[in-house]
């Protein structure tokens, strides 16, 4: 561990994981609904989107969150209003316990777990829980529906999801995302040392099923069975309006944002550049300024595999259940078996 | 027929978006953003009615034939000074009230095309919403002021008769 | 038994009661519509469900009933025009020309040649923005946000040129009896022209972005397949029919006075008869208009635009049928005139309606996306089931 230049008392650093941890879902969140949902969108349509509130629109975020805030609290009267209020709650939380375990810099991060793509991936698992009771909870058959074909769809990409970090793993060595993170930087490819060892190259296989599961598990067309905006109305979310429906907006796009950091950190070598160029050995070696270059790294990266998400939603049309489920269970998981059984064969023989 | 696409449809589709984004990002989007900027309506738009008060002469020919009865006029006989010095009094319809209501008004242009005296023309003009809903009706003097908006009729197509 | 056994043994057998009844799954009674984003408009479809499964549908129609035939027995026929063109807001001049072609064979005189051919330009111009709009609705149906953008945005060339033409976008009231109400502004013609080439751009676009998808074709293809005679028998019409491979369409195989045969042109059919089919059939057919529209453009005849007709225009007595192939099908006007102002009483068969016909028959055993997908590629406007 390297020495920081000063001394924080421990309250002082937990202020500034929380802080950080408000930061790094929130950030992401706002950008790629403005970048992506407000303005790409809109141009993939031919039009400008919000222009009106602030400068090319960037403040219509600002007039979204003051609208949802300042609506009616609504809930229909046979919904059972315990579970219902704290549905959209439960699926925020879960994203907020994802990025715990993401690392921005050498030293900054959350927590330095040992198992933390083990704890990421149960993690991940709670969120099906709050889909599931907002549509139980709404007294509403559209909202029924909607959550339990989300039940069945999150469940179902589950595990291309696991399997395809599998091989993350095996390759790696590690499950801690530190260690990932290093390993990528540092080691070599081809016997190339100049750019690292990029997991994406390695294991392309897993990453297009690790993005195609992500692009599921965050319910996003081509796989919006469970909003299905045609035909549900809202799925799961029909009957939650104003500061409910502003958490689960939020929940939606903070984890879209959290799991690009992850995939950046599983496939795309994280926050560090490879260390080659600078010529560290260890993460030892790295300096302190790369604690403030390392989330900017991040960033970046985390914007390039959301705009790719985006692009895929806004482009193409939805699965039907049966389709998706098809698909889950009948090609991705026997190709992420297949993907874990080579990474193994290639790992124990070279 | 249709038959399979070469390259896998996906892919094509990604293709298509990604392109007009290129389009709009380079060439500007399709969209005109009103209300810092404006589209011309074509001359022909029917926007609203103009009437031009000298050549009314209160027949109720366009009360009569609108679909919604949304033309409301009221109208006296009096004594006009003869034409010639010498001749006798001519009676003439004066016009009273000449209201149109654009809140039942189905823009049809019925009225405009059987009035037989030309007092009635269509203007493009269409930014005339009221927060009142009893604002739209318009009265005589508001409908004269719309004769200013009345542009002239286009050029008509070669191979087209005069009236 | 003591109070408390006997009361115990009545609670007990209560709580068996109550597991049977919650084990026993009965089907849930799902309302699609009248309000629903997937309906054009305020159908009401009942639906039961076995779980994902359709067991019994049926549509309920008439939210939107707006009295038209009720309407034109105390209207002249100059207002019953306007009001016609508010049935099939979307193909709007299509909704007026069979009624005046029904009063033109009452009153035994035909439009001349210059009205005939731009009449059928603007039929075909209408049956373009009609048919455009389905396409990116389609889109939308399907879970593809962005083709409706893309097909508003074409379609407004068109509206922009039936504005110029009219001075009307959707309802462009301009049919008279005995030709139309104007002639065609100078460079209306040029400007069509650029309009079809850059519709015939965005059929190839649709094509790329929705048709040649795999996702889209698999949703689509095999889903909601009508063989030919029942879809004979429940009276479709228009592309719904030809989609099952019936080849019938009511622009070659009836004689009216209007100049659909005075150009080349085809009629689309497709064997399979499933959505896919409707939809494509619906593809095909705008390319062909497009096509109709360029070769007509370049044969506008010189000439009056209107026949000789007295100003308040009397139809005799009689009665008169004349139905036509529009955007959404076959539509037609049954006209009973007493020689007055305006008709006695019009019937108005609208294509919708008897669309709409097949849906109970159609959605038996289907999953509820499918229900969509059928719906959508039959292709319904409200204002056109319920007039």
């Amino acid at each position: 561990m390297s020495q920081l230049a000063i001394e924080i008392p421990y309250w002082g650093q937990s202020l500034l994981r929380v802080l950080g941890g408000l930061v790094a879902v929130l950030l992401p969140a706002g950008t790629i609904v403005y970048l992506f949902l407000f303005k790409m969108m809109s141009f993939m349509q031919s039009r400008l989107g919000p222009m009106e509130a602030g400068p090319y629109g960037s403040l219509q975020l600002v007039a979204e969150v003051g609208k949802w805030m300042q609506k009616e609290d609504l809930a229909p009267e046979a919904a059972d209003h315990q579970i219902f209020r704290i549905a959209p709650h439960i699926v925020l939380l879960s994203t907020f316990l994802l990025v715990v375990i993401v690392p921005f810099g050498p030293d900054a991060y959350f927590t330095n777990f040992s198992v933390g793509i083990f704890l990421g991936l149960a993690v991940a698992s709670v969120s099906v829980l709050g889909i599931l009771i907002a549509g139980w909870a709404s007294a509403n058959k559209y909202s029924l529906l909607g959550g339990l074909r989300a039940a069945g769809q999150l469940i179902a990409y589950e595990l291309p999801m696991v399997l395809a970090v599998l091989g993350v793993v095996i390759q790696a060595g590690s499950m801690n995302l530190q260690e990932i993170t290093v390993v990528q930087n540092t080691g070599e490819i081809f016997g190339f040392e100049w750019l690292g060892n990029p997991f994406i190259i390695t294991q392309f296989v897993g990453f297009l099923i690790f993005m195609i599961a992500v692009q599921a598990e965050l319910t996003q067309a081509p796989f919006d069975m469970p909003i299905a905006e045609s035909e549900l109305v809202s799925g799961y979310m029909t009957e939650y309006s104003g500061f409910r429906f502003l958490i689960f907006f939020i929940a939606e796009f903070a984890t879209a944002g959290v799991f690009a950091f992850i995939a950046s950190v599983l496939f795309l070598g994280g926050w560090g550049i490879p260390f080659s160029w600078f010529g560290w050995d260890d993460i030892e070696q790295v300096p302190d300024w790369m604690n403030l270059v390392g989330p900017l790294i991040m960033f970046t990266k985390m914007l390039v595999l959301t705009f790719v998400i985006m692009w895929v939603r806004f482009s193409m049309p939805r699965f039907r259940e049966d389709q998706l489920q098809t698909f889950a269970w009948k090609v991705l998981i026997p190709l992420a078996l297949l993907n874990t059984a080579v990474t193994a064969i290639f790992k124990v023989a070279f | 027929m249709p038959d399979k696409p070469k390259v896998p449809g996906l892919f094509k589709g990604l293709g298509v978006t990604l392109g007009i984004l290129k389009d709009t990002v380079v060439d500007g989007a399709n969209t005109v953003q009103y209300p810092h900027e404006k589209e011309a309506p074509p001359i022909r738009a029917r926007g609203v009615i103009a009437l031009h008060e000298d050549n009314c002469t209160a027949c109720m020919l366009c009360a009569r034939s609108c679909p919604d009865w949304c033309i409301y006029i009221e109208g006296h006989k009096q004594l006009a000074p003869p034409r010639r010095a010498g001749g006798k009094p001519r009676q003439v319809n004066h016009l009273d009230r000449f209201d149109i209501d654009y809140a039942l008004c189905m823009y049809c242009g019925i009225c405009v095309e059987v009035c037989p005296f030309d007092a009635l023309f269509w203007s493009p003009e269409y930014e005339y919403s009221e927060p009142k809903i009893a604002d739209l009706l318009h009265d005589k003097e508001k409908l004269g002021e719309w004769m200013e908006t009345v542009p002239e009729a286009p050029a008509l197509e070669a191979g087209a008769q005069k009236k | 038994m003591s109070d408390r056994q006997q009361l115990s043994y009545i609670a007990s057998q209560a709580a068996d009661a109550r597991l049977n009844v919650e084990l026993e799954t009965e089907g849930m009674t799902l309302n699609i519509g009248p309000q629903h984003p997937a309906t054009h408009g305020t159908l009401r479809i009942i639906c039961r469900l076995d779980g994902e499964q359709v067991v019994w549908a049926e549509p309920s129609c008439g939210y939107m009933h707006r009295g038209y035939e009720k309407l034109t027995e105390v209207r002249t026929f100059p207002q019953v025009t306007t009001l016609i063109n508010r049935i099939d807001w979307l193909g709007s001049f299509a909704n007026e020309v069979p009624f005046i072609l029904a009063a033109e064979k009452l009153m035994e005189i035909e439009a001349p040649p210059r009205a005939q051919v731009i009449r059928t330009i603007l039929f075909e111009l209408s049956r373009i923005a009609n048919v455009s709009l389905f396409l990116g609705d389609l889109g939308v149906q399907m879970g593809a946000i962005t083709p409706v953008f893309l097909a508003f945005r074409d379609r407004e060339y068109v509206l922009n040129l039936i504005e110029g033409a009219t001075g009307g976008r959707f309802h462009p009231n301009f049919d008279r009896i005995g030709g139309l109400k104007d002639d065609l502004p100078a460079g209306w013609i040029d400007e069509t022209r650029q309009v079809m080439v850059k519709l015939r751009e965005f059929c190839d676009i649709i094509e790329d972005l929705l048709f040649g998808n795999e996702i889209f074709q698999s949703r689509m293809r095999g889903v909601g397949i009508i063989p030919a005679d029942v879809a004979k028998d429940y009276g479709l019409s228009g592309a719904n029919l030809r989609a099952s491979g019936v080849d019938f369409d009511l622009r070659r195989d009836q004689q009216l006075p209007m100049a659909w045969d005075q150009v080349d042109w085809r009629v689309w059919t497709h064997p399979d008869g499933d959505s896919f089919a409707r939809c494509w059939v619906r593809l095909q057919e705008t390319r062909e208009s497009c096509k109709i529209v360029e070769q007509l453009l370049d044969q506008i005849p010189a000439g009056p635009i209107m026949t000789k007709v007295p100003r308040i225009i009397k139809v005799p007595e009689g009665e008169a049928w004349v139905s036509t192939e529009n955007p959404l099908g076959e539509m037609g006007y049954y006209v009973v005139s007493k020689g007055d102002l305006g008709p006695f009483r019009v019937k108005i068969r609208s294509a919708s309606f008897n669309n709409i016909s097949i849906v109970p028959w159609a959605l038996k055993g289907v999953y509820v996306p499918d229900i969509i997908t059928i719906l959508a590629s039959l292709y319904f406007i409200l204002g056109d089931i319920d007039r």
